[in-house]
Formats: C-alpha cells, sequence, structure tokens
C-alpha cells in the first residue's frame, strides 16, 4: 500500500478546483483585459511565494438550485506569500466563479486571512473582482460584508491594508475599500458605485455610463475614493510593489531604510520658485530637490491636486510630504484638499512615518460652494490630524502663509518640532492686498487717488509684514534659512527627532471632525 | 511635468490675484442660485402619485397639494404659506428629476 494513490488523487482535485470558473469563463475574463485572480496575485507577490488556503471550500446555498452548482474555492482565492521576503497576507475574487459573487462561505475565506493578516501584524491585499452580493444566499452575502468591514476597522492603523479594484466593485462591495488605506484603480477594468447606471436611469432618468459614473479617473479626480490610477494591469502592480517599499509592515515597526543617495535634481532650488508669491511652480520639484535620488511616490495624483502628498526618503527614511500645491488653484487649502491630507497625515501617524510639510498657500477657497460643503468641518480635519500626530513634524514655509491656513500647515502652534522660512516667506494674518484694503480703508477712501493710495499702502504693508522675520522675532519659527539649505536642515532635524516622545492623555479615542 | 504656461487663469483670493491652473471638479462646480420660496421643487426625484390642487385655487400654509413616490416613499408636499396657485408643471404619473419646478405659487 502507497500513498500513491491519494497524492495522484489531490493533485487531481487541486488542478480541478483551481480551473475557477473554468475554461469558457476565463477566456472571457481575458477578452476583457483582465487577468485571472491567480495570474494577479502571481504578478504581486515573489515568485513561487503564494501559498493558498481553502482551495476546496464549498459554498452552503440551498435554495434556488444553488445546491447543484459547484463553485470553485468559492469564488475567491486567498492566502499568504511574500513582497521582497517579507510576509504578506492576500485575496482575489475571482470573476470567473459566478461573477466574483460574495456568499457566506467566500466572505469566511476572506475573514480568515484577514484575522491571520491581523494576528500575524502583515500587510493585507484585497484584489476586487466581483459582481457584488450573491443574492441566492439572501442575508448570509450581507452578514458576509458586515464582517469583512469590522476586520478591516479593527486592523485599520494596525496593519497595511490595500485594496485593488480590478472589475467591478459595486453596491456594499464598496465599502471594504473605503476602509482601507490605499486604493488601486485601473482605467476601463475599475468600476465603483453604489447605485449603478441602470438604476440611476430607472429611477432618475439620468444617462451616464459606467466609466463615467464610477470608473478608475472619477474615482482618481472627483470622488477621491482611489489613490493611485493606473493605465494597465502591471502598471497597478508595479506601483503597489512601489508603494510597499515605503511602508512599515505593521504600527510597531518603521518602514525599511533604504542606502542614502543625493537628489538627482541639478537645477538650483531658488531657480524652481519664482519670487513673486503671485505666479506659480510645481512644488513637487521642491520635494525632488531634497528627497533621496529625487524619487518621491505620489499618493491622490489627480483629486484635489491643489495639495500634494505622498513618500519620499531622506537620509535612508520613508518620510510623508504634504505640500500646497501653488500650480493648481493657487494651493488654496479647501474641502478636499483638507481630507486629502488629514487622512494621510492620520497615516503617516498611525505608522510611524515623520512628516515633511512644506508651505506655501493664500488662504482657503473662497466660494459658496465650498462654504455650503462644509469647509469649516473638512478643514478642522487637517487641524486635527496636525495636532494629534506626534510623529517627527516638520515645516519649511517657501513663500505665502497667510491667515487660518498659516496655522493649519502645520504650523508651530499645532505642535510642529521645528519650522523653517525662506527668506521669501510671507507669514502674515493676510495677504498685503486684502489687508491693505482692511488696515487703510480710511486713507484709501479719502485719498484724491484711490488705487494709487492703495497700491502705496500695499507696500507698505507687504515691506512691514509680508516677510518670515515678525514671525521669527517672536521664536513662531525657528531659522530663516537659505533655500539652499532645506535638505541639509530636513536632515539634521529628523535626524536630531528620531527618538520623539510626545506623550497625550490616554483616552480610548478622539473625536475628530469625520 | 508639462508646461501648461499658456493655461494659467488669474484667481482671486483675498483680493490678491494668483496665476494658476484649475481642476475639472472645481471647472464642474455649480454656481449658486438662491432657493425662491414661490417654487414648489422636488427636493429628491419620483414620481408624482397625485395632484390635490389646480391653477387659480387658493390655498392656506399647511394644506397638501400633491404626493410624490421618492425612495420607496409616499411623501406628501404641503402649501408653505397662504397664497395662490399659478401654474402646475407636472402630470399624474410624471417620472421627475431632482430639483424640477413641480408648481409655482403667488
Amino acid at each position: 500500500m502507497s500513498f500513491k494513490r491519494n497524492i495522484l488523487d489531490l493533485r487531481k482535485r487541486k488542478k480541478e478546483a483551481q480551473q475557477g470558473g473554468g475554461e469558457k469563463a476565463i477566456e472571457k475574463q481575458v477578452a476583457m483585459g483582465k487577468k485571472t485572480a491567480r495570474e494577479r496575485i502571481k504578478a504581486i507577490l515573489d515568485e513561487n511565494s503564494f501559498h493558498e488556503y481553502d482551495l476546496f471550500v464549498e459554498h452552503t446555498g440551498r435554495d434556488f438550485d444553488m445546491e447543484k452548482k459547484v463553485l470553485h474555492g468559492d469564488g475567491v482565492i486567498i492566502g499568504t506569500g511574500t513582497m521582497y521576503n517579507q510576509p504578506v497576507a492576500i485575496y482575489a475574487q475571482d470573476f470567473t466563479v459566478a461573477g466574483g459573487s460574495l456568499g457566506l462561505m467566500h466572505a469566511r475565506k476572506i475573514t480568515k486571512i484577514m484575522d491571520h493578516a491581523l494576528k500575524m501584524r502583515v500587510p493585507l491585499i484585497g484584489i476586487n473582482d466581483s459582481g457584488g452580493a450573491r443574492i441566492q444566499e439572501g442575508v448570509n452575502s450581507l452578514a458576509g460584508y458586515g464582517e469583512i468591514f469590522y476586520r478591516n476597522t479593527i486592523a485599520s492603523g494596525v496593519i497595511p491594508q490595500i485594496s485593488v479594484i480590478l472589475g467591478p466593485c459595486a453596491g456594499g462591495a464598496v465599502y471594504s475599500p473605503a476602509l482601507t488605506d490605499f486604493v488601486f484603480v485601473v482605467e476601463n477594468i475599475s468600476k465603483m458605485f453604489i447605485t449603478g447606471p441602470g438604476v440611476i436611469k430607472s429611477v432618475l432618468g439620468e444617462e451616464i455610463s459606467m466609466e463615467e459614473l464610477g470608473g478608475a479617473m472619477v474615482h482618481s479626480e472627483i470622488t477621491g475614493n482611489a489613490h493611485f490610477f493606473a493605465k494597465s494591469e502591471d502598471e497597478c502592480f508595479a506601483q503597489i510593489k512601489k508603494l510597499i517599499t515605503f511602508i512599515p509592515w505593521n504600527n510597531a515597526q518603521k518602514a525599511l531604510k533604504f542606502p542614502i543617495q543625493e537628489p538627482l535634481i541639478k537645477k538650483s532650488i531658488e531657480e524652481i520658485v519664482p519670487v513673486d508669491p503671485h505666479n506659480p511652480y510645481d512644488i513637487r520639484d521642491i520635494i525632488k530637490a531634497v528627497t533621496d535620488g529625487s524619487d518621491f511616490f505620489e499618493i491622490m495624483e489627480y483629486f484635489a491636486r491643489n495639495i500634494v502628498i505622498g513618500f519620499g526618503r531622506i537620509q535612508g527614511n520613508t518620510i510623508g510630504f504634504v505640500a500646497n500645491q501653488p500650480m493648481y488653484l493657487a494651493g488654496v487649502l479647501d474641502c478636499d484638499s483638507s481630507d486629502k491630507a488629514a487622512r494621510f497625515i492620520r497615516y503617516c501617524n498611525a505608522f510611524n512615518i515623520p512628516i515633511v510639510t512644506l508651505e506655501d498657500m493664500p488662504g482657503y477657497l473662497p466660494g459658496v460652494d465650498q462654504e455650503h460643503a462644509g469647509v469649516i468641518r473638512h478643514g478642522a480635519k487637517l487641524l486635527y490630524a496636525y495636532s494629534e500626530a506626534t510623529v517627527p513634524k516638520v515645516t519649511v514655509i517657501i513663500r505665502k502663509a497667510y491667515g487660518g491656513g498659516y496655522i493649519a500647515m502645520n504650523s508651530r502652534h499645532l505642535g510642529a518640532d521645528f519650522v523653517f522660512a525662506w527668506p521669501t516667506a510671507e507669514i502674515a494674518v493676510m495677504g498685503p492686498e486684502g489687508a491693505a484694503n482692511i488696515v487703510f480703508k480710511k486713507e484709501i477712501d479719502e485719498a484724491e487717488n484711490p488705487a494709487e493710495m492703495r497700491k502705496q499702502k500695499i507696500q507698505e504693508y507687504k515691506d512691514k509684514f509680508a516677510n518670515p522675520f515678525v514671525a521669527a522675532s517672536k521664536g513662531y519659527i525657528d531659522e530663516v534659512i537659505e533655500p539652499s539649505e532645506t535638505r541639509a536642515r530636513l536632515i539634521h532635524s529628523l535626524e536630531v527627532s528620531g527618538s520623539k516622545v510626545d506623550q497625550r492623555p490616554a483616552k480610548k479615542h478622539g473625536i475628530p471632525p469625520f | 511635468m508639462e508646461d501648461n504656461s499658456s493655461n494659467y487663469q488669474v484667481f482671486v483670493v483675498n483680493s490678491a490675484r494668483y496665476l494658476t491652473l484649475t481642476t475639472t471638479k472645481y471647472d464642474r462646480r455649480k454656481k449658486y442660485i438662491p432657493n425662491d420660496p414661490k417654487e414648489i421643487r422636488s427636493i429628491i426625484p419620483g414620481s408624482v402619485i397625485d395632484i390635490f390642487v389646480t391653477p387659480g385655487q387658493k390655498i392656506k400654509a399647511g394644506e397638501v397639494l400633491m404626493t410624490l413616490d421618492a425612495m420607496k416613499m409616499y411623501t406628501k408636499i404641503e402649501m408653505p404659506f397662504d397664497g395662490v396657485i399659478k401654474s402646475i408643471n407636472i402630470q399624474k404619473g410624471d417620472r421627475i428629476p431632482k430639483n424640477t419646478v413641480m408648481i409655482t405659487i403667488e
């Protein structure tokens, strides 16, 4: 008697189950320009590192003739593997099996790998490609979603959670990605919405395509649900592999240290920034002028472009950058940019990543739409996130730092550890134009030539207040530096903040203005 | 970054004029239109179930003008103040989008 028969039987069973929905369904998947769930996992993980669990799990549907159907793996693949030789947990919904629909056992498999990821303190990557709830399983599929959301929440801030949307992700399914840290989307493949175009048409009479309603660019540019946009699945996988190099494996660790590199940008940093504060430039060029190898990995590139967030390294260590972008909307703060920056700051804080803030902004975006959209509530998130963060926090004021925006952009008053200002910095209660109109209203109104008087008074205000020295005289900024000294100052201030301890009162949690 | 300088627009914040680019979402923002209390608008999309008034009719505040079926609920739309029905722009059975002017009053 030998094991051979049993082993051959096992191999046969495995092979069958691994076919997922079978050849025809796989052909369909490929025809849509999509990879199969297994190919996707392989593409993300280190070669030959994937180990699958629950391959033989069967669904429990007993209504609507479901008991007669075999759904291999119940439409989802779960397992563990490595990225850069470090362990990760992963699941991928298999659209070829019943449209990747989520039933009870499908959800149980996902929650099993989530529990594992959390217990082992390793990142969790979820690949979403599913038609949604398996209607035949009724309330069981709702239970499944709820159990996933619960785990997403418990794991939040403990392990990195990455969602990859590679197909439809509609209705309740959207909320798991929304609860995770980073959402990746691919043009023409990712579709996310609560209510699809069909229902919208029948109820509202509004006609819209899937791509326009919930396609990859809509979520990257308009809704802010997605963090990374790619043109192909391969580009998306490359983005995931790059992101993971910047973040620690869990909240008790620090990100991997890389070899130190000098910035590659040869242009002098002064040449990037126009001296006239009314003229734009690309703030990302400043980030690239101070980061190792000029490598800046931008997050949410298309959403709220008036603020830039992302990771770079200084002396080999991961840094989170938050920077006003004068190139878009003059770099103003508004609802979306406050949301975008606040969430990123909280991410950095949760995962021990120091934050460098580059400031050049004229204030808040004026308008009824902003006020009614809740710029007070959203703007408060930014104040909250900066104040709450206990990681090292360094600010460099490049040009404009006016009014409430000055406070919000990691000022000394919100707990910045170091604040530097370029000599071009204008730290003032508001810009000279606005301030002169108020302070010298009487003089301007009563002048023979009000326009000329206004010009003169603006200049007067500018000379006196639009500089870094008033704030420096109060100690609100630590040092006025030459632009070319920026990287050296960042290196030093981050080095001396390396063992920072910032004790806060014990509490269950704060109540940020969600 | 590509050279966008030809697309720069003037953007005014606190009386200062900045050169900058705008975003798609900013360009798509809707201009604010003040609410006219003499227009009864649909605050959600739905179907007109019934209309109880006719043009020229004098109506007291609080009287029911019509019933709208929206989000699986029958919503009764009431007269906001004493007045006269000026026009009725919908018919029983109509499916109407959000913010439709259904009835005007004077």
